[in-house]
């Protein structure tokens, strides 16, 4: 038995892009217990609800992360629209769910090639990578942003989508398939990749549902539930929705959880297009929350379910705007599955949460 | 800038970004907009890197960190502001926990602002940071033969 000793990791390191510090306490190369330390990014914006009124807000909302930009700014929204009691037209929530869906397919792509990356195959990082952009060009094509869109707004959204440009989002959706399909081949079926990841950070189901996670990280570990399949908005016109399980509970399982949920989202996407009905797409949204009127609303983003509340005071400027994200349900179990690990594998468990840092520290 | 001396490598470092502007900076070293190209290699450690790409303004938890990691960097260096928080703190400027802009921190050579910013602009700001590095480097070799 050798000494215990505490390696740092980040907030600067290589494999993350974004900084969150752990104390890895390590005995013979596994890890005994690692100690997360947040707070690098924490800006405070819950607070600028009080200097911008709830039209403003959402420009702030969708900046609370760069990755999953567009589900921020729907799910403000759509709080906002049921506290001031607001419907929307089907047009918008369609469009809505459509982009939502869309970036769920960028940020999984741009996931798996973080996974890659952190694995050591770096030709695999640039393939994910360079698919992504052929998604980022209809985000382009239709919002004008690649990451940032600001095309949604309280009481609907600020641009539509013809039917040609939406034939033209199946068409490059279906152009990605065959690279996606083989880029998956190699993630899902090569050895040294299922070596890398098969048995490692392994969660248990009940542990899963004990420590609350969401998302594709829960689901990996054959918990039952995804935001999407209550139906909210377009997503209850939809045929069928199953969420992806997968019994496995490693991070091979995650990945491949995560890696069916691409072709999923192109299947909602494929039927919504075929199925988006004719009319408005905003309503004009007037006045200001009543007081302490309280609305809450949940939201699957790509990395699992998002909480929003939001108070009123009479104002149009809200009493209290508060997320909670899925990052911060998702760090305790990720504590939990480096208990017991090898020192190298530490940054494959990081990585397969699909830690957002900048959403959980807002 | 006619041509540069050496392969400049990059370190990247989210201060407090949103995400999407790292995201971007990424991007622009991966084979969609291919910095690697020019000779443009991203790093992961302060001591072999020639230019910081810094995103995101600093905050109280983090302006230790950006003083680090520039302190580790050997000279000649340069420093990148990309995106609009890292020039001024943007959208944030006046979130409780927002310092400012990268220069409050650190000195900044070249500013590259948007939200979020777009890969060809850091191309761009990159491009001046090698000529940038050019003139630091030979500033660095006369002083050192006057010694």
């Amino acid at each position: 038995m050798g000494k215990k000793s505490i390696i740092p990791f980040g907030p600067q390191h290589p494999v993350l892009p974004e900084p969150i510090h752990l104390d890895l306490v390590v005995e013979d190369e596994v890890v005994l217990e690692a100690t997360p330390q947040i707070g690098f990014i924490h800006r405070g914006l819950e607070r600028l609800v009080q200097t911008k009124d709830y039209n403003q807000f959402i420009y702030v909302a969708e900046r609370i992360c760069g990755i999953c930009a567009f589900g921020h700014s729907m799910g403000y929204a759509e709080t906002i629209e049921r506290l001031m009691g607001v419907e929307i037209p089907k047009r918008a929530e369609y469009l809505r769910v459509i982009w939502h869906e869309l970036s769920r397919v960028h940020s999984h792509i741009l996931w798996l090639g973080l996974a890659a990356d952190a694995f050591g195959h770096e030709a695999l990082f640039m393939h994910c990578w360079r698919l992504r952009e052929r998604v980022l060009d209809l985000f382009e094509k239709t919002t004008g942003g690649r990451v940032i869109f600001s095309v949604v707004k309280v009481g609907g959204v600020q641009r539509d989508i013809d039917k040609a440009t939406l034939d033209e989002f199946i068409h490059v959706l279906d152009g990605i398939k065959d690279e996606y399909e083989q880029i998956c081949n190699a993630f899902l079926n090569e050895p040294s990749v299922y070596n890398r990841t098969a048995g490692i950070g392994v969660i248990p189901k009940a542990d899963a549902l004990d420590l609350s996670m969401v998302g594709p990280f829960a689901r990996a570990s054959a918990v039952n539930y995804d935001v999407r399949m209550l139906g909210n908005g377009a997503y209850g016109d939809l045929s069928d929705f199953q969420p992806i399980l997968s019994e496995n509970c490693d991070c091979y399982a995650r990945m491949e959880v995560r890696a069916a949920e691409v072709p999923q989202s192109i299947e909602i996407i494929r039927e919504l297009a075929a199925k988006i009905p004719d009319g408005e797409i905003s309503v004009p949204v007037k006045g200001a929350p009543a007081i302490d009127s309280e609305a809450c609303n949940v939201l699957e983003q790509p990395r699992g379910e998002c909480y929003y509340f939001a108070k009123g005071n009479g104002t149009k400027y809200l009493d209290r705007m508060r997320m909670r994200t899925p990052t911060s349900q998702n760090i305790a179990g990720m504590a939990v599955a480096l208990k017991g690990c090898d020192v190298a594998d530490v940054n494959m468990i990081v990585l397969t949460i699909d830690p957002c840092i900048s959403c959980t520290e807002r | 800038m006619g041509y540069a001396s050496k392969s400049p490598w990059v370190i990247h470092y989210d201060a407090s970004s949103c995400n999407g502007c790292d995201i971007e900076v990424l991007a622009a070293l991966c084979p969609g907009f291919d910095v690697e190209r020019f000779g443009i290699i991203n790093t992961g450690n302060p001591k072999h890197a020639d230019i910081f790409l810094v995103t995101g303004s600093v905050n109280e938890r983090n302006i230790s960190v950006v003083k680090q990691i520039y302190d580790q960097m050997v000279e000649p260096k340069v420093v990148v502001a990309c995106g609009i928080c890292a020039c001024t703190g943007g959208i944030f400027h006046d979130c409780y926990n927002v310092i400012g802009g990268v220069d409050k921190a650190i000195p900044v050579d070249v500013y590259a602002p948007g939200c979020a910013v777009r890969p060809e602009a850091i191309i761009d700001a990159v491009v001046q940071a090698i000529g940038i590095l050019e003139e630091k480097s030979k500033a660095l070799k006369e002083s050192k033969k006057g010694a």
